[in-house]
């Protein structure tokens, strides 16, 4: 039996900094969605909402918030907070309920407004608290990405150019996205030019947080048909796994890593281990993607994420990128909406994005960004805590 | 030089003599450890223990990863002012098989880092309150 799910309609309110509620950025992605299915509200039985933890009780119970700022018709409701996986998480519990038969088609929707400069967290003297201890030893989020960096540099010669090559790669394409934030063509030299965070990465090589919101509207392929979308492309895979003991790799809030010194356990790397599930759910390879969006909260995680979907081998990702296979127009073209790089990060709704982002290339309806050709699409994030997510979509 | 006494940032996570160790934790059962310390249950899958002794973890390790900090961090942490920016190291210990990460000592840059090299555990200041002087665990390059 098929795993596969339609998605009917997807939409975005543009990414920004407005401070707005996030429930008007939610309300006009899921108004969008709707219209781009052709979908009456009062056909949708689930709504499934990406939790914002910035934005009080409504944030919580997102789907809620929704179904109600959308006018209470009946449909059940879910809320999924799972940190930047949560849109795919929120996806997942839409698709348990078209596969099991309880509804025919669903709202997944998240949307999140966001505080200036660093996400700090609450005072006091607070040692249990992990992400209090880093903060209060002078560790920040940057912290961690240049550390992922650094090694790329020390350990497979990637340079602060290659770096800011992926910025100039996602700004141009970002620049013909009218949903992205910033649409400025950036050059190697603004880059250079931007002041250094957390040594090698400078400001422009990190991703700003935003404001937005995404929405998909999915159903089962049954359905689908009935209204004469049995075309429309299909969720393939889903997958938001956690890690395997022991994590080697430092990872955002942690001080540590888990310790591999016990018999029979190995020291594992995380992110690499997200895209399996997805890679095996949909019974496809590497071989078969046609576009990649990825989380680069930095320049350098791109580069990363590439090895980790196995695009490229270890180590090889910036002769990728060197060659311009990464681009739009090249063999395999990375984050063509533009990316964190032109977006920044709305956590609760950037997964849908990535989504919606593969469901206009699939389309083909993605204008001047549009990679020729697509069939299938892969989408990997991670967050704090265990969460990470990788969806595949295909025609 | 102030006068005031030098007591630990962080109460009970490293000890307080010239050649510190950072306190741990080990698994009774599967010898996994622990930092910051875990002594109610093993996070091992393949572990159900709940005995755990305490224990001083290897002060030198060799280098993971390096950045600096460029800019002040926020609250909780206490700045000098001016703000001097400052290394961190992520530092891999060989018997515990784990990635400890610290700044790095005052004075010393990312230039004179490297992934692989060798690091030792000290201890220096982090701020001074009206009372003392907190002191926490600092990375240095091990003395050849």
């Amino acid at each position: 039996m098929s795993n596969e799910i339609a998605i009917l309609g997807a939409g975005m309110h543009p990414w920004g900094k407005w401070g707005h509620n996030f429930v008007q950025y939610g309300v006009a992605a899921a108004r969008e969605a709707l219209a781009d299915a052709g979908v009456p509200w009062q056909d949708v039985k689930f709504v499934s909402g990406g939790a914002t933890i910035r934005c009080g009780y409504p944030g919580f119970v997102a789907g809620a918030t929704f179904a109600q700022a959308l006018g209470w018709q009946g449909a059940e409701v879910n809320t999924s907070y799972a940190a930047c996986a949560s849109g795919s998480q929120a996806l997942a519990a839409a698709r348990n309920k078209i596969l099991s038969g309880e509804c025919e088609v669903a709202l997944v929707v998240g949307a999140d407004t966001t505080p200036k400069g660093f996400l700090a967290p609450a005072g006091g003297y607070r040692p249990e608290d992990p992400d209090w201890v880093r903060f209060y030893l002078g560790i920040t989020n940057p912290t961690y990405f240049a550390l992922y960096a650094r090694r790329r540099m020390d350990l497979y010669g990637d340079t602060l150019q290659d770096f800011a090559a992926v910025k100039v790669k996602n700004s141009l394409v970002g620049s013909k996205n009218p949903r992205a934030r910033y649409r400025k063509c950036f050059t190697a030299e603004d880059v250079a030019a931007s002041a250094m965070v957390a040594d090698p990465l400078r400001l422009m090589d990190i991703c700003a947080t935003s404001d937005g919101g995404a929405a998909l509207i999915v159903s089962s392929l049954e359905y689908a048909r009935k209204i004469g979308k049995g075309n429309a492309p299909r969720v393939a895979a889903i997958s938001t796994v956690t890690p395997t003991f022991a994590s080697g790799v430092l990872e955002m809030p942690d001080i540590a890593t888990d310790s591999a010194a016990a018999a029979g356990v190995e020291a594992h790397a995380y992110r690499s281990t997200i895209p399996l599930k997805a890679y095996e759910e949909a019974g496809i390879g590497p071989e078969d993607i046609s576009l990649a969006e990825v989380y680069d909260l930095s320049t350098a995680l791109e580069l990363d994420w590439i090895e980790d979907l196995q695009l490229a081998p270890r180590g090889e990702a910036a002769a990728l990128l060197r060659a311009g296979d990464t681009a739009l127009g090249g063999k395999i073209p990375i984050n063509v909406s533009g990316g964190l790089a032109c977006f920044g990060e709305a956590v609760p709704a950037q997964a849908l994005s990535q989504i919606c982002e593969l469901t206009w290339q699939l389309r083909g309806q993605a204008g001047d960004r549009q990679v020729q050709g697509a069939k299938v699409g892969i989408t990997a994030n991670q967050g704090l805590f265990g969460h990470g997510s990788s969806v595949i979509v295909k025609k | 030089m102030s006068s005031k006494p030098l007591v630990p940032a962080i109460e009970g996570w490293h000890t307080m003599e010239a050649k510190p160790h950072l306190i741990g934790t080990q698994c009774q059962d599967c010898g996994t450890y622990f930092f910051p310390k875990q002594s109610d249950y093993c996070r091992n899958p393949e572990c159900e223990s709940t005995d755990f002794c305490e224990v001083e973890l290897s002060r030198t390790g060799k280098v993971w990863s390096y950045t600096n900090a460029c800019y002040k961090p926020p609250a909780p942490f206490v700045a000098q002012e001016p703000f001097v920016p400052y290394a961190i190291a992520g530092v891999q210990l060989e018997t515990e098989q784990m990635v400890i990460l610290g700044q790095v000592i005052e004075g010393l840059t990312v230039d004179d880092l490297k992934v692989g090299m060798p690091m030792e555990l000290v201890l220096q200041p982090l701020h001074e309150t009206d009372d003392d002087i907190k002191v926490t665990w600092k990375w240095q390059p091990l003395a050849q």
